[in-house]
């Protein structure tokens, strides 16, 4: 590659994808309509469990303008949805049938839908369809008793156990043990776009299509295939813009199923949009988990051994996703220290509450929340500060890297590179870190509630095994990159044509970036697991790099100049360092390379190359979160006034969406540390089924948020050492707040659990 | 979230508003004005009227106005239209205070000073403004004019003494003496939230002592209301932190406070000490 040009990798281009948007030209699901529509309305059960005696469609298909009406009788032969993750046999029989076949397990859950003209008929209808519901006692704490899903099968499908070395032994020898009983709060991603599905069936080419796909296009078409007995030759599914993902949008939900089925059944497009308060029920929850930790300790505070067993409400069915929650819980539970034996034991519960699967750091907000707590009673056991006793544990860089015995999603856990006490530096450095306790310790002495709390922890990101991507240039010059990511909403198109720009040597702006569009390519992963521009972004290198030979090739024969002397900037390939002399455009590349060239020997025609990163380990960021709180003595509320994120990440392609990403992770780890829950009464019935109950941040309650984005650890496993950022800026928030409200109180420990609200805060304050 | 379905009418005079109500309201007729807390209930499908009888294109409803000693407020007079005092003196700045505690800006475009009364959350601002400064409130029906005080209208949450025919036409604020005080603090979970308690106060200080006190509540009862025993100790002291931590503990003991499953009395209690507290320190010049 010619190395004067100026890179646009590492540098904080704007994104691609934002003129349509800020135009009003975005086209999220609602906006799709095909003429001849239906609309579909799911009847929802009212009862948290209960065994259904009878459905009557009759009063609702009475309805003029109501075409069709089903219940479970009329969808038997529809297989369960299946997991798409951390698949264990056992939870086979806990899977999701698209309505409900005998008994309702959660508020929400899908026992009918109907099918009218237009969207208000459609719920008119919907509340005539008849529900008959014995009530049966619910379960709602995932760490009571074991109860019955239905005879013979147990309220705890699987116990997850990871681990390695010898706990007893070393608990035997230890100076001291640490225990604490910790839990997370029920709250989830809750995108403001809800989600939502367009079927269509295309009869003149036996083609099912799906709008408003996002995040696991092509594994979705696939099972949709499947369960509707097709090949997944005759399915596409089609991504349009996606009003936030978060790990919950794009999975594959009942009522998807059901407007495909309904557009092959009913002949005519059929569009479902979920309301707010369906999303709330309705869309995968996350998070809940209650944590018993121990650790032994020399008499330094040197963790000699961690032993955690947890309990984790999965809610009413296993999704897609499976036991990856709990599993990543327990695998990312050791974070960035020396661990020398470690014991995890999940329970995976079942409750009769919204079903549960991945949001935004799953499995890792929970166990650093957890991981965090610990170290800082660790502290407090031993009688130094929360930052030294970090210092002890830390994992050196000398020891990377560092395999851990732990393996999850199918990979074996390998710490591949960090310098972790160097990024604890530069974050203490960050808020000045001296300076900021005299302060504080000033603050107290006026009689103000103020605190600091730090939290470290490891990331993963860029999970393969594998992603393609396929580059073309047309005879205008214009180059397309066909990807088999997602976008949801992260900046998938910029990232992509910053590495495509500068490997090939074309203008940012001639590139196009396809995604989410299973017509254009065979195969795709998405966008999860913070895994796209690692493993997309690697792909789009060698797929550029590949081409861009291809067009020297061409061109040196077309220039008579060998390819090693050429190079392509903006498109135009001329001598290298030669500003005037003889040069040659893309577009006249792909010309010359048209069906029946005399160019083409044995080639294909066409200007385009394809290439796979495959790649079986994952690669591992890693950060540091500082947080300072101030509590009013009154009424218990806390105030943020200063957040700080030390985020280590490799290579950073776009420094401005690596800070968006993170600034937006924050702000939804807040939610979870001080606003979000999804809370029950005694029945099962939810709680918080409005914005006015659901407490999401707004700007008013996120304080600015200073990110330092540090690259001193490129990853060994991809060339330009890229890792993930989507979830480090929420893995760690629901832990350094709790360790600053802690220190603002003066009563370590204080904080047990997610979310803290500002009534505890003040009966902390009345001991 | 679509609203089962209902008749609009769109009556032009006040004549033909209370006319459509005698005769609608029988068949589950309501008024809309802003809509900014009908709709969403509506959407959830938790009320659903049969008629609705828009009063968006009466001719005058939104007028704000001085008659007399008293600041009149038209049916459809907006939030909004508070955001700058809407007339000199304490009552114009006290409202511009108040107003921009009200949910957020787009909801503060469209919803009514007079819906808030007829609505009775027991956290409105306005009812509470209206409850501490004394309003009159003028309801309207086939059947006549009745004029009636807050105290009579407020009956509980989300509960008011208007009968189905009637309607609020107008809301009346007495104006304030020019050397009152006034302080106001709310507290919620997040900015523009239902306040889970509010306090206002208002007061003269004449040669140094507190004259004429008036402390209300809100979004702790059932309704919000004047607290007389937290006015007892203010009336005839000098203002100190002192004075004002007792009011506070006076209206805490004082009130009875609204309990949920999210929510503890104790709670609530201590929120009403804080925003009393709080609001008096607001008062001071």
């Amino acid at each position: 590659m010619s190395g004067a040009r100026p890179k646009l990798v590492g540098q904080s281009i704007a994104r691609k994808e934002d003129g349509p948007l800020l135009r009003g030209q975005g086209l999220f699901a609602a906006d799709v309509n095909f003429p001849n529509q239906l609309h579909m309305r799911v009847v929802r059960s009212t009862y948290a469990h209960g065994r259904i005696l009878s459905v009557d469609l009759a009063p609702a298909l009475a309805i003029p303008g109501v075409h069709a009406a089903w219940a479970f009788a009329d969808v038997a032969d529809i297989p369960p949805i299946d997991f798409r993750l951390t698949k264990l046999e056992q939870l086979a029989a806990y899977r999701q049938t698209i309505l409900a076949k005998d008994r309702v397990r959660y508020v929400g859950d899908p026992v009918a839908v109907v099918f009218a003209d237009d969207p208000y008929l459609a719920e008119d209808a919907a509340e005539h369809v008849a529900v008959e519901i014995e009530e049966l006692p619910v379960i709602l704490h995932a760490d009571g008793e074991v109860g019955e899903f239905r005879e013979g099968l147990p309220t705890e499908p699987a116990i997850i156990r990871k681990g390695y070395g010898d706990i007893d032994a070393a608990f035997a020898a230890a100076h001291a043990t640490v225990s604490l009983s910790l839990s997370i709060g029920r709250h989830s991603g809750v995108p403001l776009e809800t989600r939502g599905s367009i079927g269509r069936y295309v009869a003149s080419t036996d083609m099912l299509e799906m709008y408003g796909a996002a995040k696991v296009p092509h594994w979705n078409r696939d099972q949709i295939a499947r369960m509707l007995g097709r090949s997944p030759a005759s399915v596409n599914l089609f991504e349009g813009h996606v009003g936030g993902g978060f790990g919950v949008r794009g999975e594959l939900y009942p009522e998807d199923v059901l407007v495909c089925l309904a557009a092959i059944r009913l002949g005519r497009p059929v569009k479902w949009i979920e309301d707010r308060r369906e999303n709330l029920i309705a869309t995968n929850h996350s998070r809940q988990q209650t944590h018993h930790i121990r650790a032994a300790i020399d008499r330094d505070g040197r963790i000699l051994a961690i032993d955690d067993e947890f309990y984790h409400d999965q809610g009413g069915y296993m999704r897609t996703h499976a036991a990856t929650v709990p599993d990543l819980a327990a695998a990312m539970l050791p974070g960035p220290y020396r661990v020398p034996a470690y014991r995890a034991v999940g329970h995976i519960r079942l409750t009769n509450k919204t079903p549960g699967g991945t949001y935004r750091a799953p499995g890792r907000y929970e166990s650093t929340f957890v991981r965090e707590r610990l170290l800082d009673a660790i502290a407090a056991k031993v009688g130094v500060d929360g930052v030294e006793i970090r210092r002890r544990n830390l994992i050196d860089k000398s020891e990377m890297p560092v395999t851990r015995a732990l393996e999850t999603l199918g990979t074996d856990i390998v710490l591949d590179s960090g310098d972790y006490a160097r990024l604890l530096d530069k974050a203490l450095d960050g808020v000045s870190w001296p300076e900021l306790q005299a302060v504080i310790a000033q603050r107290r002495s006026d009689g103000e509630l103020v605190g600091a709390g730090v939290a470290m922890f490891v990331e993963k990101s860029g999970l393969g095994p594998f992603d393609d991507v396929h580059i073309t240039i047309d005879i205008t010059g214009h180059v397309e990159v066909v990807t088999g990511a997602a976008s949801v909403g992260q900046g998938v198109e910029t990232v992509i044509a910053q590495i495509c720009a500068d490997t090939l040597g074309v203008n940012y702006d001639d590139i196009n970036v396809i995604h989410g569009q299973t017509n254009r390519i065979a195969r795709g992963l998405g966008a999860f697991a913070s895994r796209v521009t690692v493993m997309t972004g690697e792909a789009t290198r060698l797929a550029a790099v590949k081409l861009r030979d291809r067009v020297l090739a061409v061109a040196s024969e077309l220039l008579q100049s060998p390819a090693a002397d050429l190079d392509i900037v903006n498109g135009l390939i001329v001598r290298s360092g030669i500003s005037a002399g003889p040069s040659i455009k893309l577009a006249q590349i792909a010309a010359a390379l048209a069906p029946g060239s005399t160019l083409l020997g044995n080639d294909e025609p066409g200007l385009s190359a394809e290439a796979s990163f495959e790649s079986k380990h994952m690669v591992y960021p890693y950060g540091v979160h500082i947080a300072v709180v101030s509590l009013a003595r009154d009424t218990g509320a806390i105030d943020i006034e200063r957040y700080l994120v030390a985020y280590d990440i490799g290579k950073a392609v776009n420094p401005m969406l690596v800070e968006g990403q993170i600034v937006g992770g924050v702000a939804q780890g807040i939610g979870g540390a001080l606003y979000e829950e999804f809370t029950y009464d005694d029945r099962g019935e939810p709680l918080a089924v409005t914005f006015a109950d659901y407490l999401m941040p707004t700007a008013r309650e996120v304080p600015h948020i200073d990110v330092i984005i540090s690259e001193d650890a490129p990853s060994p496993l991809n060339p330009m050492g890229l890792k993930g950022a989507g979830e480090g800026g929420t893995n760690a928030v629901g832990a350094a707040i709790a360790a600053a409200i802690d220190d603002a109180l003066g009563q370590p420990g204080a904080i047990t659990r997610l979310p803290v609200s500002p009534q505890m805060i003040k009966a902390m304050l009345r001991k | 979230m679509k609203p089962a379905p209902f008749t609009r009418h769109v009556p032009k005079t006040i004549d033909e508003v209370v006319s459509a109500l005698a005769e609608f309201a029988p068949q589950d007729g309501r008024i809309l004005a802003g809509g900014q807390s009908l709709v969403p209930i509506m959407a959830f499908r938790m009320a659903r009227p049969t008629h609705l009888i828009d009063i968006n294109e009466v001719e005058g409803l939104d007028r704000i106005a001085i008659d007399g000693d008293y600041l009149s407020i038209g049916a459809r007079a907006r939030h909004g239209a508070f955001h700058k005092p809407v007339i000199d003196g304490v009552l114009g700045k006290l409202l511009a205070f108040v107003v921009s505690h009200i949910a957020h800006y787009p909801i503060r475009m469209r919803g009514t000073f007079c819906g808030s009364l007829a609505h009775a959350d027991p956290s409105s601002e306005w009812c509470l403004v209206a409850a501490t400064l004394g309003a009159q409130l003028v309801v309207k029906s086939v059947r006549g004019e009745r004029i009636v005080a807050v105290e009579d209208f407020l009956e509980g949450i989300m509960s008011t003494s208007l009968a189905e025919d009637e309607f609020l036409a107008e809301a009346r604020l007495p104006l304030l003496p020019a050397d009152t005080q006034f302080g106001f603090y709310e507290f919620s979970r997040r900015a523009g939230d239902f306040a889970m308690a509010a306090a206002l106060v208002t007061y003269r200080l004449v040669d140094g002592v507190i004259v004429d006190a008036h402390v209300g509540i809100g979004g702790a009862e059932d309704r919000p209301r004047r607290i007389a025993e937290a006015e007892a100790v203010l009336n005839g002291q000098a203002p100190s932190p002192d004075l004002f931590v007792a009011a506070g503990e006076a209206a805490a003991d004082a009130v009875e406070p609204l309990e949920d499953i999210l929510t503890t009395a104790e709670y609530r209690c201590d929120l009403v000490r804080a925003v009393t507290r709080r609001a008096l320190e607001r008062s001071l010049p």
